[in-house]
């Protein structure tokens, strides 16, 4: 069976341990961690991923430039995308969603909704 | 001549025609007679079987009610089986959300008093205390204050969601902050009520040995945040805890490390 690789974006050390904590219950799943936007459109270019989620606020570049340049580059357009942020304002889910996010989870998370959402992602039970 | 071996032939030929259709007839008696004899086989056993006594058949009655009787004992201790088979399962399937949701908890406890202790730089311990309030809590406004060690006030250290000045002094505090202080333990107020920055939601005491060194005061919360679960007052109690003795270590540390500075600067102005 192949392995998976997921991306997570975010800036809080906090927050991926957590991501990272929840997601490795999946099997034959690789956690790769970025710790900005930046950094996650260079391991992004760079390499396979089978998904990415991707923090909103964060410094160097943040969250909706990253969804954006993503689905602007051929071959990343494919990327299933999972926002996880503070911000729960619907016009904030709504502009995350146009620019190509497939899920849009609110902070503070729950593990076992984000290994849903993932599984299902990866299943390529895409919303969008 | 000819005319009469023409009628000769015909005759002949009519013979042959008669004669063949009678052994095709004599074929099908044979046929239909094998099928009479197996049927008469057939009523034959089941005369012979019908001939039994009245007294076999009723033994052979009562075994078979017997029989069914004990199928049907067994069809309901299946049944019941079943539905305790099924209740289990229901039982297990309900514990393991249970466990799996107290592994969730128990995970974010591990990861907050983890991070909280995995530095001895204040400004760090700082900054993991407000990303574990944001991300785990799910706090929007907040403050931590800490205890000045010459003025003996409470000063805002670091804030979210306002600007430090904006939120409350401490230096006579009163409702849910003076009833933290007092009892060391957290108290939470109505999570629901809307933001505002005169008195907490949630207020934190650090308490180190007895001695308070600060708290944390929660004044508002993210929007999709809309109560408390058992998570979040785990979460207030691990912060008590873990958040007071890390800035408590920090504090010592950079304390420590000043003067070690110092001395040491002594030491190289001695041996110069």
């Amino acid at each position: 069976m192949d392995r998976k690789r997921i991306l997570i974006v975010e800036d809080s050390p906090t927050m991926r341990q957590l991501l990272v904590f929840a997601l490795r219950r999946l099997k034959d799943v690789d956690i790769i961690e970025a710790q900005d936007g930046m950094d996650g459109l260079r391991k992004v270019s760079s390499d396979h991923f089978d998904l990415a989620l991707i923090d909103i606020n964060m410094p160097v570049m943040d969250g909706l430039k990253l969804i954006s340049l993503i689905r602007g580059e051929d071959s990343l357009r494919d990327i299933p995308i999972v926002v996880i942020t503070t911000e729960g304002a619907k016009e904030d889910r709504e502009r995350a969603l146009s620019l190509g996010a497939n899920e849009y989870l609110t902070k503070p998370i729950q593990a076992n909704r984000v290994l849903r959402v993932v599984q299902s992602l990866l299943k390529g039970e895409s919303k969008t | 001549m000819s005319g009469d071996r023409k009628d000769l032939f015909k005759n002949g030929e009519e013979f042959l025609q008669l004669f063949s259709r009678g052994a095709e007839f004599t074929k099908e008696l044979l046929i239909e007679n094998e099928r009479l004899r197996a049927s008469l086989a057939v009523l034959e056993q089941e005369q012979a079987d019908a001939s039994k006594t009245p007294e076999e058949w009723d033994k052979y009655r009562d075994e078979l009610q017997t029989r069914l009787q004990d199928l049907e004992v067994e069809c309901e201790g299946v049944r019941v089986r079943l539905q305790q088979v099924e209740a289990e399962n229901q039982q297990f399937a309900a514990r393991y959300l249970e466990i799996e949701e107290e592994n969730n908890n128990l995970a974010n406890l591990y990861i907050a008093s983890y991070q909280l202790h995995s530095t001895l730089d204040l400004a760090e311990v700082l900054k993991i205390i407000v990303e574990i309030v944001i991300n785990l809590i799910g706090a929007e406004i907040f403050a931590v204050y800490l205890l000045d060690g010459e003025s003996g006030q409470l000063d805002v250290a670091v804030s979210e969601g306002a600007e430090r000045s904006e939120f409350p002094s401490c230096s006579d505090p009163g409702g849910i902050i003076a009833k933290s202080l007092e009892t060391a333990v957290p108290v939470c107020g109505d999570p629901t009520r809307p933001s505002n920055l005169e008195e907490p939601i949630v207020c934190i005491p650090l308490i180190v040995q007895n001695r308070p060194i600060g708290l944390i005061g929660i004044f508002g919360l993210l929007q999709q945040k809309d109560g408390f679960s058992a998570l979040d007052h785990e979460l207030f109690t691990v912060m008590g805890g873990h958040a007071s003795t890390a800035l408590f270590a920090a504090r010592l540390y950079s304390q420590s490390e000043r003067k070690l500075n110092t001395i040491q600067g002594f030491i190289d102005l001695l041996t110069e």
